[in-house]
């Protein structure tokens, strides 16, 4: 008891004048400083919700809402976007008898015409679709080795236990090692144009800066050492067991799209989000500013179909679509802001009876006069 | 007088037995003390008290090495963090693991070490404060030095001698050895162990009184045997061996406690018998008790709804999974990866692995930050309410002190208070008022002015009101009490506004920071003049009369009167005079002379020469020089020595020679003594140090007519009278206060007449039985008859208007009636069984026969506003109940002078002398309650079925302003009185719910003469019985285990000391300061605190469903979009400071509108800003904001070509943004903090975000975040969704406060507005609602309307009273249904039906005000022999009819909103 009493001697000030040798002499006050703070008198903003107060809020968020939202729903359908799904379920479609293994790399081809029925302005971009795919499962998601991918010699060889059950391969390390990359799309798209004599143009589909510049050329990189031969530097490596070729022969024709840093591959391992995703595939380029990219009229795309959907009820896509500021087509942020708007624009209307109805009661019952 | 002496031992008894009981089990039950000048200090090997703790102390709990094991392992304690740390850990198992191990760790240690951080500064304080008490200083004896020398505290051993100077705290526990103080007498302050601040005395070990030379360590070789240590302070045993084989008895007596402050004693020596721990304060000394507040076990059961919807959530996922999994059958998808292994799992294996992987991931769902955000905006309210400047008292300098961290918000939720009267009521600076002497009234006008103007001093606002008060004190004069009552009652509530202006008091309380009672207000008083002249009168009669040596008994009988009355007013005390040049320095005694002690001394002292002798002396008889007498002196105050020392003080006496009194015996009055106090007229310099305040105030008004004590001994007390001079009367006996004689007495021989005069103080009940009844017919006794008359009827006033009375009576003793007495008064003394109830005897038959001197009226002053105080209590919808030891008298005047009673409320007041007839009582006053307010449940317009489907529909959106778990809560204007035996008899476990129910339905419950358990009792039953939280308040040690019972205890650092601060959870300085406390800062922290409950289950709830909705698109993998940094990081630290910012400083109304709208109290006590079903609203709300948050983005990227944490990222920060400006919705006051925070949240986060994303290309897997939100910021899409989400998510919320505000706006919400207002017009427009009871509801609901417009109210045409009906709290009565003992038995079912339809207040026929508030109540007294209980209905208007009970039927409707009435 003593002690507490001490204590509260020391802490709190106690000041009971009586204990101590001496006598208190300190002249000390222990009044507490009068200041806003300490006095919780801090000056503030004090908004008191009622209908009045809020009824100029919904109204201006009406008011800036509808607009944004038709702008953003015209934006969006200027977009012109074309959808080719090639999986193959039906029995009249051209991939029909491509569809039907489960096995990777069988190496079947099929053709699907197509038409476009408007011109397609500045750059095109074509997109791989798949549905139902999970690449955001969770162990899916995890079996990569970023280390490797980015080139450390270390985890070349011995890839982190994460890529499991994918890590290993008849006692050579995989490279790249893991699901993802095991997994990796392996169609080949091919697009031609058909003229209406019948004769067929192949479109320049570029494929290069089709992944992000960071992921090229930060996160990704092939193992340091002789890169002009990516051969000697994956020697000690497996390729993955669905690939059919090594990871250095992804891109025969070109040099720096080969290994850890082809940028089909590198776009492939960036997990989509959600089941039903695309993948930026190629990217058709604007020639001049005369003929659009893309004019209307009959296509054809070329299938090299190795990429088995059967197992998860999967679909393919092809999609070639322009893009504005803000992105592919998407109508719905659009709709989403002429909806919030209405609702507020309505709440508002609802607040302004409930205000003129009660409100005024309110405002003369406080205050008289 | 009073006071509730002697009570705390009471509620130390049973602590005492059960300590007894343990200590019989040891083996050992004594400890040996040896002095340690024996031994060598070098070789302390063969020194045996060298077992014996050290007085070193020690109350940390941890030491360097000790720290980390012990403090994790108390941590562990809390199951929470057994919970966290579970899943941190499961974290590590790869199967299920959802996040890197080591990160998920992270906030487990962050919580761990914050709490660890908290702890380690609390121990290094304790440290400190330990390493403070070591090092100061005492002297010891050196055995080597042979002299006295410094040394540390920590240095001192058991078996030290100790040399202790005046003013100096003891530092162990120390066996008084010897004393510089002549009658070997120690003085010692207790302040520190029981908050007494009187003194008390410690006597020198027997065996060492009589040394004569200085005490001398060396020669000491005696051992010493005594108890264990014990924790008992009110106990010590042992004795003492010599060397001589001669043994002694040790008593508590005999033993300075560590602690103390040793005063009025130049030097004392003692030998060590307890060091350190083993000390009896230090074993006193229990920890800080952990509470639990009503919230916190509220948001328990809301953790544990958390849980269920985690496990919910989870087994959801579980389950999905599975089924996703079989879905696919044999086909292996390509994304299903394989186990590590290689091998396929099962839809089963996996779904059970992934529930444990929900459960990680899940996590955040319990809110792991809540418990250490909660106690860090406790420290931060507690450091707010601490530096209140309202709540800092100037007069002691002191602020409250919050003892208990963990339930602020308590306060805000309190629905009874339990009070104690004295000290905390009341100042307990007993002031002199008025008094009566021989049947004539002096009414001490000056000094009543003088009192007044403390008042008027002080701030213009109260000058209204107290002139209006003290002017018509001018007017009641002596004549004028028949007329004035109404007046006075009024006056003398005001009067106790205002002690004095602040100046005043801090001067006074500098001046006599020494001595208790003693403040300018308690000392000066201003003599009256009528009385003034008859003193000087009656002084220069007596001088006259002494010079002419005539017989005193020829003054007239009324002066005789005037002069016995002064005397005794200055004698019949224990008060210690002391002198100002020397600080508690004692009066140097010259005459000594033990008091009465045997029939030898009688014989010896009262033989006929010496009874001649000196008639006319002016000093007493005797002159004793005989130092050996002197030091045996043994002060009556002290118990009783053993027969033993009687019988050798016996032989010594013999030995003494009478003669030399007898020479000596016409010395003129002491010469030694008026030269010692130097300048000893101006007595104003002495100080009077008193046991209670009466006393002190009665010497102090004695003063003001010059009749001063001027020294008090142990058998002698000295007196000045004006004129005659100083007389030195002859103490022979003292038979101190105790509360069932309720008076004391003391038996002086006068120095004048020579005779032997019993003077006797006590209650007026008491004394007034013992007045010698008049002698028939002759004049002089039918002056007495007068006398006894007049002085009756004063003495009523007195207690009307508030004042304690005393009753002075004298007896004059012949000779031989004192010898017949003194003989058997002697042989209580010495009686071996059985003494006290002898004594008590022996006291009685001295006490009879009584001559009425006069009686005083001391006013124990109210405190400041606390009539105001409690009104605004009591319009805050508490229940106060005063629990008092004292009597019932005094407790009722208190009680109306505070407002707790009032004039208009009956009163049953129930006294029963045995368990039945108590039983009866409480029969027959719930039958008079049900009979005075029922109205059948049939008839009633107000039951149920009118009233309730209504309010039933509505309830869901107007917060209902009923008391939701009180029960029913009607409360009539009735008050009820018990006193302590009946409340005994009421407490048993078969009459308690009974009691209850009548104590309930009461208004004001008043516990008279309750001992300290029975306060703890009562506290307790209402505590469990009603479940209601509670709150005792009080200041004294008597109040300390109600203290410690109640939700709540509060300690008044009064002038009873520190013994209930010690116990409290908090401390104030002033009862009113009780108001702010309770009003604005319970208000506060519990709406704060509710407030950021709710929202962080809402954070955690809205944060945890994101993910949750993303399962339903990753093949419920256990997948998670957000970032595992964000995920584990956005509790600690993005969401974190706002939460503190408005948990902290948030004000739902202004302190002002709060002080001024007491009801809005209510919302807390109703539990109204968190209600369970709040906590599912805002499930709800959070389920919805979550939705908003992910599906906008989820179609805003659909079928896109976004990657997980790409898209995951603005989730997270839409999540924040909604996270943070819901807060900023439920913020009422935005200070630049709350800007700042929220700002600083948002900042925070995308610093944070891009730090991170830029920091490391390869790192934090899986995530992989490189460059996400940098290119995000570069994406308009995400701005877009950022303006959007956060506006559609809170939209409704939005739409409906604002609804609220406007359409049902809950009290604190028309609170707010009010805030709004011009100060001017807002105190108009709340005086003006209270003034007119218009509802507190501007917008009275329209079902409001209904329920008025049904009731058909023929008697009243009052429209105001309709709006009144209209008012919500009228609901609030009718809402009840049902009580928890309701279903337990049928009556009492029956009961509490009756009472919910019965009216709430005011009732008609009631409005005309009777003059005097006693007349009209119910006195429910069982006749002692337990017969028949009569009840006595004493009314002026007759009592209830037919036609009133219809007229009550009618009004029932007409509840009438007590809140904001105030008359």
């Amino acid at each position: 008891m003593m002690a507490s009493s001490y204590n509260a001697k020391e802490e709190d000030g106690h000041h009971s004048g009586s204990v101590g040798p001496g006598g208190p002499g300190t002249g000390k006050s222990k009044k507490p400083d009068n200041t806003a703070f300490k006095q919780q008198r801090l000056p503030a903003w004090q908004p008191i919700l009622t209908a009045g107060t809020v009824l100029p809020a919904f109204f201006a968020i009406g008011l800036i809402f509808i607009p944004i939202g038709i702008g953003l729903f015209v934006t969006s359908n200027n977009i012109r976007e074309f959808e080719l799904d090639y999986t193959g379920v039906e029995m009249s479609s051209p991939c029909f008898n491509c569809s039907q293994t489960y096995s990777w790399n069988n190496s079947c081809r099929c053709s699907v015409p197509f038409t476009l029925e408007q011109p397609f302005e500045s750059n095109v971009f074509m997109y791989y679709g798949l549905s139902n795919f999970y690449q955001n499962h969770r162990r899916y998601v995890k079996s990569r080795d970023d280390s490797q991918l980015n080139g450390d010699k270390r985890f070349l060889t011995n890839p982190s236990k994460e890529c499991e059950p994918y890590r290993m391969n008849d006692k050579m390390p995989i490279a790249p090692c893991g699901a993802i990359a095991n997994s990796l799309f392996n169609d080949t798209l091919e697009l031609y144009y058909v003229y209406p004599n019948g004769t067929k143009t192949a479109i320049h589909l570029v494929k290069t800066d089709i992944a992000w510049w960071t992921d090229k050329h930060v996160k990704f990189r092939n193992p340091a050492g002789n890169n002009d031969n990516l051969t000697i530097t994956f020697q000690e490596t497996t390729n993955p067991i669905n690939w059919h070729k090594p990871v250095y022969e992804l891109d025969p024709t070109e040099p720096d799209n080969n290994g850890f840093i082809n940028e089909d591959f590198i776009v492939w391992m960036r997990t989509a989000a959600l089941p039903t995703f695309r993948k930026l595939h190629r990217i058709i380029q604007k020639k001049d500013s005369l003929t659009p990219t893309l004019p209307p009229g009959n296509y054809t795309l070329d299938i090299a179909y190795n990429y088995p959907v059967r197992s998860f009820d999967g679909r393919k896509r092809m999609i070639l679509s322009t893009i504005s500021w803000m992105g592919g087509k998407n109508p719905f942020l659009g709709i989403a802001y002429i909806t919030v708007g209405s609702v507020c624009f309505f709440l508002g209307v609802v607040l302004l009876v409930i205000h003129h109805k009660y409100g005024n009661r309110s405002s003369n019952a406080e205050i008289p006069n | 007088m009073a006071r509730e002496i002697g009570e705390p031992g009471v509620a130390k008894s049973s602590t005492t037995k059960k300590h007894k009981r343990r200590k019989s089990k040891k083996e050992i039950k004594t400890r040996t003390v040896h002095a340690n000048i024996l031994y060598d200090q070098a070789k302390g090997g063969d020194n045996p008290n060298r077992h014996y703790a050290n007085n070193k102390i020690k109350t940390t709990k941890y030491t360097l090495l000790s720290f980390i094991p012990k403090n994790l392992f108390e941590q562990f304690h809390r199951f929470a963090n057994v919970y966290f740390v579970f899943i941190a850990l499961l974290n590590f198992v790869p199967v299920v693991n959802a996040f890197q191990p080591e990160l998920a760790l992270a906030p487990v240690v962050f919580i761990l070490s914050v709490t660890a951080i908290k702890d380690l500064w609390e121990d290094y304080r304790r440290h400190r404060s330990d390493k403070e008490i070591n090092h100061m200083d005492c002297l010891v004896y050196s055995r080597s030095e042979r002299q006295y020398l410094e040394c540390y505290w920590k240095e001192v051993c058991v078996g030290d001698f100790i040399r202790l100077r005046c003013n100096e705290i003891l530092p162990a526990d120390v066996l008084l050895l010897s004393s510089s103080d002549p009658d070997r007498l120690c003085h010692i302050e207790t302040a520190t162990l029981d908050g007494e601040t009187n003194l008390k005395q410690r006597q020198v070990v027997r065996s060492f009184i009589d040394l004569d030379t200085e005490f001398d360590p060396l020669k000491y070789n005696s051992v010493i045997e005594c108890e264990k240590p014990n924790n008992d302070l009110n106990r010590f045993r042992g004795y003492i061996t010599h060397r001589n084989g001669r043994r002694d008895g040790l008593y508590k007596e005999n033993l300075l406690l560590r602690g103390c402050t040793i005063r009025n004693t130049e030097e004392a020596v003692g030998i060590v018998i307890y060091a350190g721990h083993e000390t009896k304060a230090m074993l006193n000394n229990s920890g800080p008790r952990y509470k639990r507040s009503k919230l916190e076990r509220q948001m328990n059961v809301d953790v544990f709804w958390c849980v269920v919807i985690l496990l919910v959530m989870c087994l959801f996922s579980a389950i999905g999974h599975g089924l996703w999994m079989f879905q696919y059958g044999d086909k292996r998808p390509v994304f299903d990866v394989l186990s590590p292994e290689g091998t396929d799992l099962s839809p089963v294996v996996s779904a059970i692995y992934l529930f444990l992987t929900m459960i990680i991931v899940f996590q955040v769902l319990i809110p792991i930050s809540l418990f250490v955000s909660i106690e860090i905006v406790k420290i931060c309210q507690v450091y707010f309410i601490h530096q209140d400047a309202d709540l800092y008292d100037e007069e002691t300098d002191s602020h409250l002190q919050c003892r208990a961290l963990n339930i602020t918000e308590d306060l805000g939720q309190m629905q009874y208070i339990f009070s104690d009267k004295t000290g905390t009521l009341t100042e307990n600076k007993m002031v002199f008022r008025r008094c009566i002497v021989a049947g004539v009234e002096y009414s001490h006008d000056a000094n009543a002015r003088r009192l007044a103007m403390y008042q008027e001093v002080d701030s213009e606002e109260d000058e209204g009101l107290s002139r209006g008060g003290t002017l018509p004190r001018k007017e009641s004069l002596t004549s004028q009490h028949s007329g004035g009552k109404a007046v006075l009652r009024s006056q003398s509530t005001k009067s106790h506004r205002r002690t004095g202006s602040r100046a005043e008091a801090k001067r006074a309380s500098i001046l006599s920071k020494h001595t208790a009672f003693s403040s300018p207000m308690e000392k000066d008083i201003t003599p009256d003049p009528q009385l003034r002249d008859k003193v000087n009168d009656c002084g220069s009669q007596m001088e006259f009369m002494r010079f002419h040596n005539q017989l005193l008994s020829q003054i007239s009988p009324d002066l005789q009167d005037v002069f016995d009355f002064f005397i005794a007013l200055t004698i019949c005390n224990t008060v210690v005079v002391s002198s100002p040049n020397q600080p508690r320095q004692k009066v140097r005694r010259f005459e000594l002379k033990s008091p009465v002690k045997t029939i030898e001394d009688f014989i010896k002292r009262f033989t006929p020469s010496r009874l001649t002798s000196a008639s006319s002396s002016s000093s007493s008889t005797s002159l004793a020089t005989n130092r050996s007498s002197s030091h045996r002196a043994c002060s009556s105050l002290l118990s009783s020595p053993s027969a033993e020392s009687t019988l050798a003080r016996l032989e010594e006496e013999r030995g003494a020679t009478p003669g030399i009194r007898g020479a000596l015996g016409t010395t003129p009055a002491c010469p030694h003594a008026g030269g010692s106090v130097a300048g000893g007229s101006d007595e104003g310099e002495l100080r009077y140090e008193a046991e209670s305040p009466d006393e002190a105030a009665l010497v102090y008004a004695a003063r003001a007519y010059k009749c001063s004590l001027v020294g008090r001994l142990a058998d002698q007390v000295t007196i000045e009278l004006p004129h005659v001079g100083r007389l030195s009367f002859e103490l022979l006996h003292t038979l101190a206060f105790d509360s069932t004689r309720k008076r004391m007495s003391v038996v002086v021989r006068n120095p004048l007449t020579e005779q032997i005069t019993v003077y006797t103080k006590g209650a007026d009940s008491v004394i007034m039985d013992l007045i010698r009844p008049p002698a028939a017919d002759d004049s002089k006794g039918k002056r007495q008859r007068k006398i006894l008359f007049k002085t009756q009827n004063y003495l009523n006033l007195y207690g009307m208007d508030g004042l304690r009375t005393l009753c002075i009576a004298k007896r004059v003793l012949s000779k031989e009636q004192y010898a017949s007495w003194l003989r058997r008064h002697l042989e209580a003394e010495t009686a071996i069984q059985g003494r006290e109830e002898l004594l008590f005897e022996s006291a009685l038959r001295l006490e009879t026969d009584l001559h009425l001197l006069g009686a005083t009226g001391i006013e124990d002053r109210l405190q400041d506003g606390v009539p105001e105080t409690i009104a605004a209590l009591r319009r805050a919808g508490l229940q106060i109940w005063v629990l008092t030891g004292d009597k019932q008298e005094t407790a009722i005047n208190i009680a109306y002078a505070c407002k707790l009673l009032d004039p208009e409320e009956e009163i049953i007041t129930l006294n029963a002398d045995s368990q039945e007839a108590c039983a009866v009582l409480l029969d027959e006053s719930l039958h008079y309650i049900q009979a005075k307010f029922l109205c059948s449940s049939s008839a009633d317009p107000c039951a149920a079925g009118v009233f309730q489907p209504d309010y039933a529909t509505l309830q869901f959106h107007a917060p209902p302003t009923s008391s939701g778990t009180a029960g029913p809560v009607v409360v009539h204007r009735l008050g009820l009185v018990i006193d302590g035996r009946t409340l005994a008899y009421a407490l048993d476990k078969s009459l308690e719910d009974k009691f209850l129910a009548v104590a309930r339905s009461c208004r004001s419950v008043l516990c008279c003469r309750s001992t300290p358990l029975q306060k703890s009792m009562v506290v307790k039953l209402v505590r469990d019985k009603l479940k209601v939280m509670t709150l005792a308040i009080g200041d004294g040690a008597n109040d300390v285990s109600m203290i410690q019972v109640a939700d709540v205890g509060v300690g008044i650092s009064g002038q009873e000391g520190m013994q209930a601060v010690m116990a409290s959870d908090f401390a104030l300085p002033r009862f009113q300061y009780l108001q702010k406390l309770l009003l604005v800062h319970g208000h506060w922290c519990y709406s704060r605190l509710a407030n950021m409950i709710l929202y962080f289950f809402y954070k955690n709830a809205m944060f945890v469903a994101l993910i949750f909705w993303y399962q339903f698109y990753c093949g419920f993998s256990g997948s998670a979009m957000i970032d595992q940094w964000y995920l584990i990081f956005f509790n600690l630290m993005f969401s974190a400071f706002p939460q503190l910012i408005t948990g902290t400083l948030d004000k739902d109304v202004s302190a002002d509108t709060l002080q001024e709208l007491p009801q809005l109290y209510m919302n807390g006590q109703n539990s109204e800003e968190y209600k369970p079903y709040m906590f599912w609203m805002n499930m709800i709300d959070a389920f919805y904001q979550s939705l908003v948050c992910f599906f906008i983005p989820y179609f805003a990227y659909a079928d896109s070509d976004v990657d997980l944490f790409t898209w995951g990222t603005p989730i997270t920060t839409l999540a924040l943004l909604t996270i943070l400006l819901h807060l900023g919705i439920e913020t009422k006051t935005w200070t630049w903090m709350n800007w700042a925070s929220i700002a600083f949240s948002i900042v925070l986060f995308f610093m944070v975000a891009m730090c991170y994303n830029a920091s490391c290309p390869t790192c934090y897997s899986p995530s992989n975040p490189y460059w996400t939100m940098q290119r995000l910021l570069g994406d308009p899409l995400f701005y877009l969704m950022c303006v959007i989400t956060p506006i559609a998510a809170l939209l409704p919320r939005y739409f409906y406060r604002a609804c609220q505000g406007s359409l049902f706006p809950s009290p604190v919400q028309v609170g707010r507005q009010l805030d709004k207002v011009p100060l001017g017009l807002r105190r108009h427009l709340v005086n003006q609602r209270t003034a007119h009871r218009t509802p507190l509801y501007p917008l009275g609901p329209p079902f409001l309307k209904g329920c008025s417009s049904k009731i058909t109210d023929p008697y009243s045409s009052n429209p105001k009273q309709k709006a009144q009906a209209a008012s919500p709290i009228c609901l609030k009565s009718m809402e009840m249904k049902d009580t928890p003992g309701s279903s337990k038995n049928p009556v009492n079912h029956l009961e509490h039906h009756d009472e919910l339809s019965l009216p709430s207040s005011e009732i008609i026929w009631l409005t005309s005000t009777p003059l005097m508030p006693q007349m009209e109540c119910v006195q429910l007294i069982s006749p002692p022999s337990g017969a028949s209980p009569g009840v006595t209905y004493q009314k002026n208007q007759e009592s209830l009819d037919c036609p009133q009970q219809n007229i009550l039927k009618q009004t029932c409707g007409e509840r009438l909103s007590d809140s904001p009435d105030s008359q």
